[in-house]
């Protein structure tokens, strides 16, 4: 008995206690502006069946859960050699070529065949709206943050720029259309993203002369300001109405007449294109003599300049470069929702994002798309299917945990870059 | 151009008629702006980085502040000596509650960072993840609608200067800074503990080689920056009440005075308040209330272009 009274076991059973305690209060019941501590009352002590054995408060089920949770953790760690086994065996089978091209056309197939696989209506819009346009926004956020290491809180701003350039040139916004005509909405893309990288270029150039930390601060207002301006600039955006008149895509091509309507399928198909496009031309740009200057400037700033490496320059592009890709989903959000609202792009949305290029994996452009799929996959069904108390506004507790979580257990992400943990790896051997 | 001289001229009739009630109610927020500066001043002096989740340190001493007015005060306003009970004790339960989630918080988000030796880039994601949870959570227990603090008193002006009254809320406010301000003073340039901070802030590691326990001071600091931020909140809120996201704008603004002042500087957190409180209070006769905030913002891009040291210079541990 002695042995177990140890400070250390008493520091950990406190540690889980409060823990399963918070878990307990995130997942559940709200509290309401009149009676402020009900909802910690009830995430306490609501009755709940505990493994359907027998029913009692919210915080021991909590508690045993966060029990056996250790336990399992601490049995996976003493049979470490067996775990560690099946890692080996799962990185000789992925760094096998053969069987990563052929994982890689299953996938792609799949990717292809999902809308004929999922016929649910809104899944397939979920699809499109809200997990490939995230991925887009997570591929470009990816550049400045994972590539170029600038944490950018106001990516949304590019996002906004994309969505309501759209809306310019395609002549829904109050203002006069860009270039006097209604244009077609594929003509957008061009203009929308060239808009978003000069913006990315305007905002980089005074902001990226900052350290880190200022530029995380200065970039969180930018984000703010934009918002400001959206929802008060009445004549130019059409305020916090927005715009509900955004035309859908439309081919008038010889004898090939098409028209994006509402079905979200065709969508999909058009993302995806675009997914790829960015994709391949991230990584080629990561192994580029660009991608190479980027991982210079994250690693030591002073020493890529002292090597002929202009910081600002190389900055500012991976702004304008990652503006590109979420000036391009602002496009696809435009256009397939027709609407354009300052309510879309708020700073929630921008710490959205870097949720999902952290969990992914900083840098690991299979690390972000993964991310970006699994977590608005997961967001999309609890909204779809919500748990008892569940609020759509709760998904940004458990974000806000997550961050931490994967700042203190798993930095580098859920796949992480290799060349990252290449220089990580170098790094920890150099210290030891 | 005879537009823009029109707009100004009839703007500065009005400007001119409530200036000093406008430059009074400046200082009244640029106090607060201040206290807050100061928790990112000392945490940026002894951790080089920002604490993104000062503006929840903020939030929660309204909150705390606020629960304990409303069930300490039944349903009428107190006067008199019980008055300045409930000011004090709204004080102490802001500033404590404050403290101790700073301390918490450099805990959970910054400490195992800190041990690893993590990049920069980490400790600001973390910090910035502790935010959104916290305000997130706040949301959801204590409702996503503003609500109004019980009043310890009746607010009333006091006197006037130059014609303009001075209420009793910026005489609190005043008076609790300036004692605040004196014992922080006090604590970091006297005593051993102060000393302590200063040192991690001059250079760690040579600091911990002299004994100085890096942990404890950097908790020390957290709590210090924490209390001063958890009584801004609670006498914020005594004005405007609480909400959940009350903390971010005041936050973003008192960052922009630490800066203004130069970061790393008790006195210049405490100067870069007081004026940007000031700017922003006058400004209301010229700029369109919407874009009110767009002012402070501008400051803080402006300073950071062209002078990123601040009007009294970094300082960091030099003088605290």
């Amino acid at each position: 008995m002695k042995t177990l009274l140890t400070k250390k076991t008493l520091k950990f059973v406190g540690a889980l206690f409060i823990l399963s305690e918070l878990a307990a209060i995130m997942t559940g019941p709200p509290g309401n502006p009149t009676h402020q501590f009900d909802g910690f009352k009830g995430s306490l002590t609501d009755p709940t069946s505990l493994l359907g054995l027998f029913t009692t408060s919210r915080w021991i089920v909590f508690f045993v859960y966060g029990i056996l949770a250790s336990l399992i953790v601490y049995l996976v760690r003493t049979k470490q050699n067996v775990v560690g086994k099946v890692l080996e065996a799962q990185r000789s089978v992925s760094a096998n070529k053969t069987f990563r091209i052929i994982f890689f056309i299953a996938l792609v197939i799949l990717v292809v065949l999902l809308p004929t696989l999922i016929k649910d209506a809104f899944w397939q819009n979920a699809m499109v709206s809200q997990i490939a346009v995230f991925v887009l926004l997570a591929l470009g956020l990816n550049v400045v943050t994972g590539f170029a290491g600038l944490l950018d809180l106001g990516f949304v701003a590019f996002y906004a720029v994309g969505a309501y350039a759209t809306a310019w040139c395609t002549g829904a916004l109050p203002l006069p259309a860009l270039f006097g005509i209604h244009l077609n909405t594929f003509y957008a893309i061009p203009i929308a993203i060239a808009l978003a990288m000069i913006s990315g270029i305007i905002l980089g150039i005074p902001t990226l002369r900052l350290r880190g930390d200022y530029l995380a601060i200065v970039t969180l207002g930018f984000g703010e300001i934009i918002t400001v301006f959206a929802n008060n600039l009445n004549g130019v955006t059409g305020g916090a109405m927005g715009t509900g008149q955004v035309p859908h895509f439309a081919i008038h091509v010889g004898p090939v007449n098409y028209v994006w309507g509402i079905p979200p399928v065709p969508y999909y198909y058009l993302t995806i294109v675009f997914v790829g496009i960015f994709m391949i031309a991230f990584s080629l740009l990561e192994h580029s003599r660009v991608g190479r200057a980027w991982t210079a400037i994250r690693e030591d700033e002073v020493a890529a300049e002292s090597v002929g490496i202009n910081p600002l320059k190389y900055k500012v592009l991976a702004f304008a470069i990652g503006a590109a890709s979420a000036g391009f989903a602002g496009v696809m959000t435009a256009a397939q929702s027709n609407y354009v609202t300052p309510a879309t792009f708020t700073l929630g949305l921008s710490i959205n994002v870097l949720v999902l290029v952290i969990f992914g994996g900083m840098g690991s452009i299979t690390g972000v798309v993964f991310g970006a799929v699994v977590i608005q996959t997961i967001t999309m069904y609890l909204i779809h299917n919500p748990p008892a108390g569940y609020q759509p506004q709760d998904l940004y507790i458990y974000i806000g945990a997550l961050l931490v979580i994967m700042m203190i257990f798993r930095p580098a992400g859920m796949i992480p870059s290799r060349r990252r943990s290449r220089a990580h790896a170098s790094a920890a051997s150099g210290q030891e | 151009m005879s537009g823009f001289f029109h707009y100004f001229s009839s703007h500065f009739e009005s400007f001119r008629g409530e200036f000093w009630a406008l430059f009074f109610g400046g200082i009244g927020s640029g106090i607060i702006y201040a206290m807050v500066a100061i928790g990112y001043t000392m945490v940026y002096g002894v951790l080089r980085l920002i604490n993104f989740a000062h503006s929840e340190i903020f939030m929660i001493g309204g909150f705390s502040g606020f629960f304990v007015l409303k069930y300490g005060i039944g349903s009428s306003t107190p006067s008199g000596l019980s008055s300045v009970f409930f000011v004090i004790l709204g004080i102490l339960a802001g500033g404590i509650a404050g403290s101790l989630s700073a301390v918490v918080l450099e805990r959970v988000a910054y400490r195992p960072l800190r041990k690893r030796g993590a990049p920069k880039i980490a400790y600001l994601i973390s910090a910035i993840g502790a935010s959104y949870f916290l305000i997130n959570i706040a949301a959801k227990e204590f409702g996503r609608i503003g609500q109004s603090m019980v009043q310890p008193y009746t607010d009333h002006a006091v006197f006037t200067i130059f014609g303009a009254p001075i209420q009793m809320y910026t005489i609190i406010i005043l008076i609790v800074s300036v004692l605040m301000f004196l014992a922080l003073d006090r604590i970091v340039s006297a005593t051993k503990l102060g000393r302590g901070i200063r040192a991690v802030a001059q250079d760690s590691e040579t600091a911990s080689l002299m004994g100085v326990n890096i942990d404890k001071t950097i908790a020390v600091t957290f709590l210090l920056g924490g209390f001063l931020g958890g009584v801004a909140g609670f006498l914020y809120a005594m004005n405007f009440g609480v909400l959940y996201s009350m903390g971010f704008t005041p936050a973003l603004k008192a960052f922009t005075a630490a800066v203004l002042g130069g970061i790393g500087n008790l006195r210049g957190a405490v100067l870069g308040g007081l004026i940007l409180g000031i700017v922003e209070s006058l400004s209301v006769s010229f700029v369109n209330p919407a874009y009110i905030d767009v002012v402070a913002f501008a400051i803080l891009i402006l300073v950071l272009m062209f002078r990123p040291t601040g009007i009294l210079g970094e300082r960091l541990g030099r003088d605290a």
